[in-house]
């Protein structure tokens, strides 16, 4: 058996470290030790092998990749090709099908079918209809609602035209779409078309099969994630900057802890208002508890954090940690990201573990089905009684740890907009002007997942201290950004500690943290509709592949987040990956993803492990798009006298 | 830091918020809710709410609505720790801050007495002057719009003493800015510490005590916010557009004397929102980077004597000024200044003794440049509080020199030796009439420094046309009146020349767009017979100007062909005017009320409006406050036509115009005239005589209505029956 990590080696998180320990005194297994245990397969990391069809799986040498073929003659780029765009389409299926999930529920909601659930901004429903290309002149609330979840739910299954939400970004951008043939029709064909080109002796060009690819990644980010973040935002609330706690210490010694886990925000809202009611308080209360503390975790944890600010537990690896504090009375979730081993760990600890959704049950797991569109609230109730019922279980290991830390979050497009200008001026321009004037050097987008693979937290934390250190700002969503709250930078006070002078006095104007948590990894979305926005505003050129910007994620784990990073790169970011990237290494595929997409799409895929290194390759390319721009010197100050003023174009 | 400004800002907000809260409900208390409310002749409302909400108040009871949308804004206080981004909530405390300010000053209009002297000067027990009418208001933005005056200062508080008071408003005046002074430090207020320097306050002096709470500066704002209105077309309640105008065209800034208050800062967030920036003089925490500000938002601890410079550069703005070597200053601020009989050392001209001003031209040889001469006594040889004869006498050469450009540049004189600080100069030509102060030529102040000003001025402004300047003042008493006659006798030769131009016998006109730092979308159009509509501009300074700058706001327009001769419309003219209005206006009459009038920048010097029933039409001028026939009195009349605004039956004009043959020709003319205020039609009564006789009707004076005669259509179209009105029998004007 291979040699556990020392608990030092494995996190930088002392709540985590700290569970980790007692779960080793303890005798369970967490997916940390299980990494150390099964090493990744070498062949399927550098996507050399390929079990597309039955006359395999068939194997190449990534060391000589060349030198062989499949027994249908398929090369290592094709290999690579079809893994990684299926990757894309598994990205591209979870966020959608989460999106439709959203605009099923709205449109239950609009049509007043559903009273479990709300619209709770109109204003901004309004707008998005606006954008969804729905004439709202004349028309009653209502009938909007009914008409934008009618043409969001249109979206998915379109087969014709193309998704709306691609013309949110820059014109020049959505010319190059659709010159280059990149507009996807609608989310369910791009996904349908990837799984078929990338079937046994279909599309067998790698750089072909990336064309496909790339409009299926562009179906996810401005189509599927887009709607679902629109929708959850016109339903559970526009986030505005809120206070939270997060990391492990949330759960309380004398209230029964109710963890909601997973991605889909509609079983945690339900969950928010729940919480408060007081029936199932008075239950808890005769249960023995002092009162209900419901729990976020994960990306639908993100969601409500930067909604109401609902105390969050953790990251995708601390799951595990959650469960092992012995402290959580049920632990409900829905979809994406949920390990198996947690209905077994749970077994080792009083808590329940239940799943909620009819796409995801896991062996060993008790089920209790919770659909938003109808009865959401009596599920609910079932849910949290199994959670106040079992309160009397908790066992002599309950351990809490005592970190939690405080943080701001609720960094939403219109957040942002409002926080540098108020109701009066708010605006991008502030922004804008910060990075011509070199306060602020760029922008970068900090996201995905947490991996067992490498030190927890660590390479996230450090990647951003080198980019606030030059004066980088940086906004997150997703397990990234629950990294850096726990780790305290997401308290505007830390401003100065951690940033280079220009970002530490943009941030102290504003009185924002230098990190801005928009949400999970769906909420992606709005991080391009900034970018969008930056364009708009105006002196950082016409497209977003101009914008001194750049994005990572650095401990990225699932196929949602390639899916992510290529939509980026698909709309002009640059974008680094860590931990560990699915190419071998001198082929025509990897130098395609590294430096032909250029010629494409304006931007590249990086990757590089090492925090410190990701930091330079993203300070260095925005470097370069600050020369581009021509905003590296110091502009001198423009006085305006009468002449000036005559030649003004407002 | 801005935090502790915006914290500042928030808490002021809030204290503001409830103090005004409680003002307006003691108010619709004592005097309920249906009590009118308003600022003194203006058709804007609380120009603030207006402006920024599109929310008018006219009555106290329709302050509650804003009172609701200002706690809507009140943001929460900062928290020591785990802050939410405060910016946006501290600019929307202080734009509610402004609209507090704009009602608790519109309530001191209930009080009585009210507290503030109406009217452009202070009077002797008051040196208040609370809200700028649409009067002052137009008629000083004028001075915005061509850049004489080039912006202007908020100063709040009060200097350490009042010299230094003194010397910043000084400063401040020679660089032709704006001084608009509110509140107090301590008790002690910026107005009466130059009250106490003798310094004259007022608008003629560009030093404006609105009052002496902080919350008076909203007038300043109002100033700014009617400004966007007026001259840029800016409708209200389009608060982005009105914001963005004040960024970009409207150069404000703030100066904070003395210690910032709470109530400071949040009057400092709130015009932050128009972009004027704040320079302190105390040592409060700075808000430099840029972005809702154009540069710095906050800039602190700036010694008094840098002060006025720093301001200038945090705003981004450029100001030239000529240095003129005379031992008092001069600038266009002081061309308001009054000089009484006590404080004068001599009087010149003026009813007591002949004078004159007079400008020629010579060839080049006959110029000694910069040589300047007094013929009989000079300051210092006359006998003070007496009176002397004076003759300004100026003599030009150029190679682009023109003799039609004699008499622009005379008329020049006026206000280039007005501007010296302790000179008076008032009239032109031969009505002349100069006073010198004892304070200036107790400076070393001689008459030789008239020449001084001319020259180097004329150097600078005209620089184009005029190589060589030689002035000669000669207050000999004979050598005056020998020179008079020659000059009379060229003013007259003048005034026939220019009474032989008409539209017709030129081929070129001249465009105006001055105006376009405030009103992007108007051009005017200057031909001989109508000049500007703000008077200031006939067609000959137009082509001077364009002499003088060839790439300036005045171009030469080519007619062309003629498509109607009646309505004065030129195939020329209207691709000019649709180019130069960014494709706004696509066509326009020169001649007509009806059919596609003439825009207007908001500067007219008055209005001439369709009275339908009357089949008639009145003109009203600026001055006017009262009540017209067309229900509507000039200032809510000028909001209805100005910012580039194409309305028929409602035209912008210059007084001059109504005398011109092409006075609204396509309709019949000056005999369509039924009403004019009292004070106007006295002012005209030559024209209008010269002008009725011309078109048949020798007693026209007689038979157009006035205020006395009634102020509604009814009223006037009796008298009109009475006196049996021309245009009674005139053709249906629609």
């Amino acid at each position: 058996m291979a040699k556990l990590r020392e608990i030092q080696d494995i996190t930088i998180c002392e709540s985590t470290a700290e569970m980790l320990t007692k779960g080793r005194k303890e005798g369970v297994s967490t997916s940390f030790d299980r990494a150390d245990e099964m090493k990744p397969c070498p062949i399927g990391a550098q996507q050399a092998c390929c079990k597309h069809c039955f006359m395999g799986p068939c194997r190449l040498s990534a060391k000589a990749p060349y030198e062989k073929v499949g027994v249908c003659g398929a090369n290592i780029d094709t290999f690579q090709a079809r893994g990684f765009a299926r990757a894309i389409a598994a990205g591209t299926a979870a966020h959608s099908d989460h999106g439709r999930e959203m605009a099923e529920l709205f449109l239950s909601v609009a049509k007043g079918e559903n009273s479990d659930f709300e619209i709770k901004d109109e204003k901004k429903m309004m707008v998005f209809a606006g954008q969804m290309g729905i004439e709202t002149e004349g028309k009653d609330n209502q009938q909007v609602g009914i008409e934008l979840g009618e043409a969001c739910l249109a979206q998915f299954g379109q087969q014709a035209g193309h998704v709306k939400g691609l013309e949110l970004a820059p014109p020049k951008r959505f010319e190059l779409w659709k010159e280059k043939g990149y507009l996807p029709r609608g989310v369910d064909r791009e996904v349908v078309e990837m799984m078929h080109r990338t079937h046994m002796g279909v599309d067998q060009e790698y750089y072909n099969i990336m064309q496909g690819a790339i409009r299926c990644s562009l179906a996810d980010g401005w189509g599927g994630s887009l709607i679902s973040t629109e929708l959850s935002d016109i339903m559970f609330g526009t986030p505005k900057p809120i206070a939270a706690e997060m990391d492990l210490g949330v759960f309380e010694k004398d209230q029964v802890n109710v963890i909601v886990h997973g991605h889909e925000p509609q079983l945690l809202d339900m969950m928010v208002r729940l919480a408060d009611d007081k029936k199932l308080l008075a239950k808890a209360k005769a249960a023995g508890a002092a009162g209900i503390n419901l729990v976020g975790m994960c990306c639908s944890g993100n969601e409500m954090l930067i909604r109401n600010g609902i105390p969050h537990a953790g990251n995708f690896m601390q799951c595990d940690t959650a469960i092992i504090t012995g402290a959580v009375d049920v632990m409900m979730v829905d979809v994406q990201c949920i390990m198996a081993s947690l209905a077994e760990l749970s077994k080792c600890y009083h808590t329940k573990f239940v799943t909620t959704n009819y796409r995801c049950h896991i062996d060993g797991a008790e089920h209790v089905e919770f659909h938003g569109e109808h009865d959401a609230r009596a599920a609910g109730i079932e849910l949290m009684e199994i959670g106040i019922n079992n309160f009397k279980n908790r066992g002599d290991k309950v351990q809490i740890p005592s970190t939690k830390t405080k943080m701001i979050g609720g960094f939403s497009h219109e957040t942002i907009n409002y926080m540098l200008g108020g109701s009066f001026r708010g605006s991008y321009t502030p922004l804008n002007e910060n990075i011509i004037n070199g306060r602020i050097r760029g922008v970068a987008g900090v996201v995905g997942c947490t991996n067992p693979r490498v030190k927890h937290d660590w390479v996230h934390v450090e990647l951003v201290k080198e980019l606030l250190k030059n004066d980088v700002l940086v906004v997150q969503t997703g397990c990234s950004a629950i990294s850096l709250a726990k780790a305290g930078f997401m308290d505007p006070a830390i401003a100065k500690k951690y940033c280079g002078p220009g970002l530490a006095e943009v941030c102290e104007t504003v009185g924002m943290p230098p990190v801005l948590h928009s949400g999970s990894c769906v909420d992606n979305s709005r991080i391009l509709i900034a970018l969008s926005e930056m364009v708009k505003t105006g002196g950082l050129g016409d497209d977003i592949s101009d914008l001194p910007v750049a994005g990572a994620a650095p401990e990225y784990m699932s196929e949602k987040a390639i899916s992510i990073g290529q939509y980026f790169v698909s709309s002009g970011v640059y974008t680094v990956f860590g931990v560990t990237f699915p190419v071998t290494e001198g082929t025509k595929f990897a130098d395609y993803l590294f430096g032909g997409m250029e010629e494409d799409l304006g931007a590249t895929w990086a990757f590089e492990p090492d925090p410190y290194k990701m930091a330079k390759m993203m300070i260095d390319h925005i470097n370069k798009k600050r020369e581009a721009l021509g905003i590296m010197e110091k502009k001198e100050r423009v006085l305006f006298d009468m002449e000036a003023r005559r030649q003004l174009e407002l | 830091m801005s935090k502790i400004i915006l914290s500042g800002a928030i808490r002021g907000g809030h204290e503001v918020y409830a103090r005004v809260e409680g003002k307006v409900n003691d108010a619709i208390a004592k005097f309920g809710a249906d009590k009118e409310v308003k600022f003194p002749n203006t058709g804007y409302y609380l120009p603030v709410i207006y402006g920024i909400l599109g929310m008018k108040v006219e009555t106290l009871g329709d302050m509650l609505p804003v009172l609701a949308r200002c706690k809507e804004l009140l943001p929460p206080l900062v928290k020591d720790n785990l802050w939410v981004p405060y910016l946006g909530h501290g600019l929307d405390a202080g734009m509610q801050t402004l609209f507090c300010f704009d009602m608790e000053e519109a309530l001191k209009y209930l009080e009585d007495p009210i507290p503030y002297c109406l009217g452009e000067d202070p009077t002797e027990d008051n040196l208040w002057m609370g809200a700028a009418d649409d009067v002052i208001m137009r008629k000083r933005g004028v001075e915005f719009v061509d850049g004489s005056a080039p912006g202007f200062a908020a100063v709040v508080g009060a200097a350490p003493d009042s010299k230094t008071a003194a010397s910043i408003a000084k400063e401040l005046q020679e660089k032709g800015i704006y001084v608009f002074i509110a509140g107090n430090d301590n008790g002690t207020s910026f107005s009466e510490q130059l009250a106490e320097e003798d310094v004259q306050v007022g608008w003629p002096t560009r030093l404006v005590p609105f009052g002496r709470d902080t919350s008076a500066a909203i007038h300043a704002v109002g100033f700014a916010t009617r400004a966007a209105m007026a001259f840029g077309g800016v409708e209200p309640g389009d608060f982005a557009g009105i914001l963005k105008y004040n960024q970009y065209r409207v150069f404000a800034f703030v100066v904070a004397l003395g210690k910032v208050t709470d109530e400071w800062y949040a009057a400092a967030a709130g015009v932050i929102n128009y972009g004027f920036p704040t320079i302190a003089d105390s040592d409060i925490p700075e808000v430099l980077p840029t972005g809702v500000c154009t540069y710095e938002h906050v800039v602190s601890n700036i010694a008094h004597d840098q002060i006025v410079a720093k301001a200038i550069e945090v705003r981004g703005l450029k100001i030239q000024i000529t240095k003129i070597d005379i031992p008092v200053s001069h600038s266009p601020a002081f061309e308001g200044e009054r000089i009484s009989r006590d404080q004068m050392h001599v009087e010149l001209a003026g009813p007591k003794a002949e004078g004159f001003e007079f400008c020629r031209t010579l060839e080049l040889d006959e110029v000694e440049d910069g040589k300047f001469e007094v013929v009989g006594p000079d300051l210092s040889d006359m006998e003070e509080g007496k009176v002397y004869p004076l003759a300004i006498w100026v003599e030009v050469a150029g190679r682009n020199m023109q003799p039609d450009f004699e008499p622009i540049l005379e008329r020049q004189i006026h206000h280039l030796l007005n501007g010296a600080e302790g000179v008076l100069h008032i009239g032109q030509r031969d009505i002349l009439w100069m006073r010198i102060s004892k304070k200036s030529f107790g400076a070393g102040f001689s008459l030789k420094h008239f020449g001084t000003v001319l020259h180097a001025k004329f150097h600078n402004e005209f620089g184009k046309i005029v190589d060589k300047v030689q002035v000669t003042m000669y207050t000999d008493p004979a050598k005056v009146t020998e020179l008079m006659e020659k000059a009379r006798a060229t003013y007259k030769e003048r005034e026939e020349r220019l009474g032989s131009m008409t539209d017709e016998n030129i081929d070129t006109y001249y465009s105006c767009t001055l105006c376009q730092s405030f009103a992007p979308d108007h051009v005017c159009v200057i031909t001989p017979e109508r000049p500007g509509l703000c008077g200031a501009y006939n067609w000959l300074d137009g082509k001077a100007a364009y002499e003088i700058t060839p790439t300036g706001p005045n171009q030469p327009i080519e007619k062309g062909e003629v498509l109607d001769e009646t309505l004065g419309k030129w195939t020329g003219v209207n691709q000019f005017v649709y180019t130069n209005s960014h494709e706004a206006v696509p066509e326009f009459s020169a001649y007509s009320l009806m059919v596609d009038p003439m825009t207007s920048c908001g500067c007219f010097e008055a209005i001439t409006v369709l009275m339908p029933m009357a089949n008639a039409v009145m003109v009203v001028d600026r001055d006017f406050a009262g009540m017209t026939p067309c229900g509507m009195p000039f200032s809510t009349l000028a909001g209805s036509c100005g910012g580039g605004a194409q309305t028929p039956g409602f035209v912008g004009i210059s007084k001059f115009y109504i005398g011109s043959k092409k006075f609204i020709s396509a309709e019949g003319g000056i005999l369509r005239v039924a009403w004019l205020p009292k004070g106007l039609k006295e002012a005209m009564k030559e024209v209008i005589e010269t002008r009725g006789a011309e078109m048949g009707c020798p007693d026209l004076y007689e038979k157009i209505a006035t205020e006395e005669d009634g102020v509604t259509e009814e009223e006037v179209m009796e008298f009109m029956q009475k006196v049996g009105h021309p245009a009674l029998e005139m053709d249906s004007m629609f």
